[in-house]
């Protein structure tokens, strides 16, 4: 009784934060080493698309074109890093995107926004996104159900029911000025472009910076702590899958402007892009780390090497298997690095994370 | 199956299954055993009596091969033996069941009890063999109604024990130890239990059980070896006839390597600040009333299962009252509401630390500011100096060592640990903590200075109550001790009037089987 709890003397103990490893592992193993390591690998990336595709890569249109392409998906990218660093998991963002663009395009919809204008049509996306996710976000905190089950029958159901919606039929945006607004570019950039600039920003700012989002990594890290230190985790959980579902309602609309259409298969595997973006981001996928830089650089690796590959004329095939080995040596990397910091040399067991302490975001 | 054995008997038999002489362990900063002995026969049933930290569970592990004694001599049926990891011990015929079990929920009762040693032929696992062999050890044990079939994670506690009790004999165990196997059961589970033990001490099986029940130890003990201080105190003696005052004297008058801070004299001032009336939960605790007031430490104290950590989180809210009220500074409690708790002023510290109370990855700061992080925001945007500097201050006070809040709660000591769990509600400024054992893990040195502490926060003006297995903290500790046992409060005495004596008579006795 005495023996099995006391591991270690107080007296022991030292302080000793940064002498366990060198300066370079120290500088590697925290959050900024994680991202330098992405965005080392985004310029390899670069330098192998500008070695084979030259000017045709290095081009300001093309770059345009690739952070227009990473702008969807991106902004799904950071509402789910929210959901997975509060220690859940969502299948059905694809699903939800889906259904909002569907919905939001269907005559009926079309027709008032036509009357009232085009925020109609969004607000409707925003509206079916928020709440899918608040079906999610209730099922999953007050019905105790595991996240990977709700969120599959919702990937189920959503989808299905955009079918059911859009009778399997593209529909056309014809509401006037939508297309327009949202494909536009401001100061050579374009309007999409910058909607994933500032969803990345605000969820920055959201994430390490608001008591929102300290809760987040407090229930992501440790649930029962946080629930017995008086925050309200059902109704955060619940809040977190809300605000994935409105970035599902946002990706939507951009869809929809970068489409001109919605139909019931927009958004097929977005789930797999947005999670394996988050997780080769330095997000754990167990919760209580959550990083808004990470998952964007993540995004724009994937979205880079989809365009390298196009520019070559590789098929879709090979970039599905360069995707799935990137992502298993980015979490191996982690995994070496998050080893070294978290683990310092053995018998004093003292310091060494000293210096890389930070787990929220970066 | 009795064996006439009075007096102590530190010589060999000659027939002794298994003897441990002068066993020593240590752990950093704790000698967990001292020279303990402990002597065996085949077929008898032997308990291993002590208090919350004489060394039982220290001595099941040397015993079971998951810890490596330092020193000492363990001989197995005349042989001297080493036991390097817990699959020796099983190969010898030493089987351990564990109070958490260790079976696998989702197969059956027939596939948990050969799990690792099937039945088989050319890999193919002989269903019907096994099940008919699983049949066999449960009608032994006297439970032929168990299915075999039957998924484990359906069995009642009792139900899951048997199970684990035939999986020793699946393994031709000739020691079965047991420990505390009827702290999750039920009276009559344990009489049938017994009955089981009874048969198989019968059939030549030896049991070691501990237990902290005297009347279980003279319903089905042979002998007795009572420990203390991680030392054999007496052994051999004999579990029907040693009288209950002489089997408590062992026990008791354990060296305390610190002193606790002295109790202020004068009565506490001014009403309750907590108050709980007739609270209950069925089948956990009833009608539990009591008062705590500014400045006052309350302790609880009673056996693992008697109630008292459920006590504490029906207080907090984490678990629902089913009756009754608490009520703080005059303003009664929503039940099961936490935050409710909290805002009134509630704080805590619960039982496992590391599970329920730390997000162990994370920045010392960032635990301290945990609960209270609406008091460092501005429309919800965190003022980032002023929660590190806010919590920098409270780690100061409570001289949380190494210093330093950007650390990783991890690298911190049992005793550092506790400290960030209590400045997180310092913080909170609470006015009632809940402690729930809040020295487990934490080290004799670092104790007195957790048991300063606690003084000291209440000599400020904070009402505590205190949950503790050990009995000479609560009374060393408190101002008031309440003993719990079986789910009621037994007594509720000022601690100068009770001694270490008549709470483990109390809680010995109360809980007769």
């Amino acid at each position: 009784m005495t023996g099995s709890g006391a591991g270690t003397a107080e007296g022991v103990r030292v302080d000793r934060p940064e002498s366990g490893s060198g300066r370079w592992p120290v500088l590697l193993s925290g959050a900024t080493g994680r991202n330098l390591g992405l965005v080392l690998a985004l310029l390899l990336l670069c330098a192998v698309g500008a070695i084979t595709a030259g000017d045709r890569f290095v081009d300001f249109g093309n770059v345009m074109t690739v952070l227009r392409l990473a702008s969807v998906i991106g902004v799904v990218s950071v509402g789910m890093t929210f959901v997975i660093a509060g220690g859940g998991i969502d299948l059905s963002v694809g699903a939800i995107v889906a259904l909002a663009s569907v919905w939001a395009t269907t005559l009926a919809t079309q027709r008032i926004a036509t009357d009232y204008g085009w925020v109609v049509v969004v607000t409707t996306a925003l509206a079916v996104g928020a709440a899918c996710g608040l079906i999610n976000g209730l099922l999953i905190a007050y019905g105790r159900i595991a996240p990977f089950i709700v969120t599959l029958a919702m990937l189920a159901g959503a989808r299905g029911l955009a079918e059911m919606i859009a009778g399997k039929k593209t529909q056309i945006v014809t509401v006037p000025g939508f297309v327009d607004f949202f494909s536009g570019r401001v100061l050579g950039i374009p309007v999409l472009v910058i909607i994933f600039a500032a969803v990345a920003v605000g969820g920055w700012i959201l994430l390490n910076r608001t008591t929102f989002g300290r809760r987040t990594l407090a229930v992501g890290g440790n649930v029962e702590a946080a629930r017995l230190a008086g925050i309200k985790v059902q109704r955060h959980t619940t809040m977190l899958y809300v605000l994935l579902g409105l970035a599902c309602g946002l990706a939507a609309i951009m869809l929809l402007a970068r489409t001109t259409a919605g139909t019931s298969t927009h958004g097929q595997l977005y789930e797999l892009d947005a999670i394996a973006a988050v997780v080769i981001g330095g997000t754990l996928l167990s919760g209580g780390r959550g990083t808004i830089v990470g998952t964007v650089l993540g995004v724009l690796i994937f979205t880079t090497l989809t365009n390298v590959f196009t520019l070559n004329d590789l098929d879709t095939s090979t970039q599905a298997v360069a995707k799935g080995v990137i992502i298993v040596v980015a979490v191996l990397l982690q995994q070496r690095f998050a080893r070294r910091s978290d683990s310092p040399p053995h018998p004093a067991r003292a310091g060494g994370a000293g210096g890389a302490a930070g787990s929220s975001g970066t | 199956m009795t064996n006439p054995a009075t007096t102590p008997q530190p010589a060999t038999t000659g027939r002794s299954l298994l003897r441990m002489q002068g066993i020593v362990k240590h752990f950093p900063g704790v000698r967990a055993l001292d020279g303990v002995d402990l002597e065996v026969l085949p077929g008898e049933v032997h308990c291993v009596l002590g208090q919350n930290g004489a060394g039982k569970s220290t001595l099941i592990k040397v015993l079971s091969g998951a810890h490596q004694p330092d020193d000492g001599t363990i001989t197995w049926e005349g042989e001297p033996v080493r036991l390097p990891h817990p699959q020796s011990a099983m190969d010898l015929g030493i089987a351990t069941i564990y109070q958490e079990l260790d079976l696998v929920d989702g197969l059956s009762v027939a596939e948990n009890i050969f799990l690792g040693h099937e039945p088989r032929t050319a890999g193919f696992v002989r269903r019907h063999a096994m099940r008919r062999a699983a049949a066999d050890l449960l009608a032994r044990l006297g439970h032929p109604e168990v299915d075999p079939a039957t998924e484990v994670g359906r069995l009642s506690a009792a139900g899951k024990q048997i199970v684990s009790m035939a999986r020793a004999l699946s393994h031709d165990a000739k020691l079965i130890i047991m420990d505390e196997p009827s702290a999750v059961l039920d009276q009559q589970e344990v009489q049938r239990l017994f009955g089981v033990i009874g048969d198989l001490a019968a059939s030549g099986v030896a049991v070691v059980y501990i237990s902290h029940r005297l009347e279980e130890i003279r319903q089905i003990g042979d002998r007795v070896t009572v420990l203390k201080d991680g030392r054999t105190v007496a052994a051999g003696l004999s579990a029907a006839d040693t009288p209950t005052s002489e089997v408590i004297r062992l026990m008791t008058g354990r060296t305390i390597a610190h002193a606790f801070p002295e109790r202020p004299t004068g009565r506490p001032a001014g009403g309750p600040v907590l108050s709980v009336r007739g609270l209950a939960r069925p089948g956990e605790f009833a009608d539990v009333s009591f008062d705590v007031h500014a400045g006052e430490i309350v302790g609880l104290a009673g056996l693992v299962g008697s109630g008292r950590s459920e006590i504490l989180e029906t207080i907090f809210g984490a678990r629902k009252a089913a009756a009754g009220t608490v009520t703080v500074n005059g303003v009664e409690l929503r039940p099961g509401s936490i935050a409710a708790a909290v805002s009134a002023g509630l704080g805590l510290c619960p039982e496992e630390r590391k599970s329920q109370a730390l997000v162990l990855d994370d920045a010392i700061f960032r635990n301290v500011t945990m609960a209270s992080l609406g008091t460092f925001a501005k429309a919800g945007f965190l003022d980032r100096a002023a929660e590190r500097s806010a919590a920098e201050e409270r780690l100061v006070d409570l001289d949380v060592r190494p210093a330093g809040v950007d650390r990783l709660v991890r690298t911190l000591s049992g005793g550092n640990q506790q400290k960030v769990v209590l400045a997180r509600w310092l913080l909170r400024e609470c006015k009632v903590l809940l402690l729930d054992e809040p020295t487990r893990g934490v080290d004799v040195g670092a104790r007195a200075q957790l048991y300063e502490l606690i003084r000291e926060l209440a000599d400020a003006g904070l009402a505590v109550v205190l949950v503790s297995s050990e009995i000479t903290e609560v009374i060393g500790l408190s101002d008031r001790v309440l003993v719990v046992s079986n789910g009621r409060v037994l007594t509720d005495t000022p601690a100068s009037e009770i001694t270490e004596h008549d709470v483990l008579g109390m809680v010995m006795e109360g809980e007769v089987a």
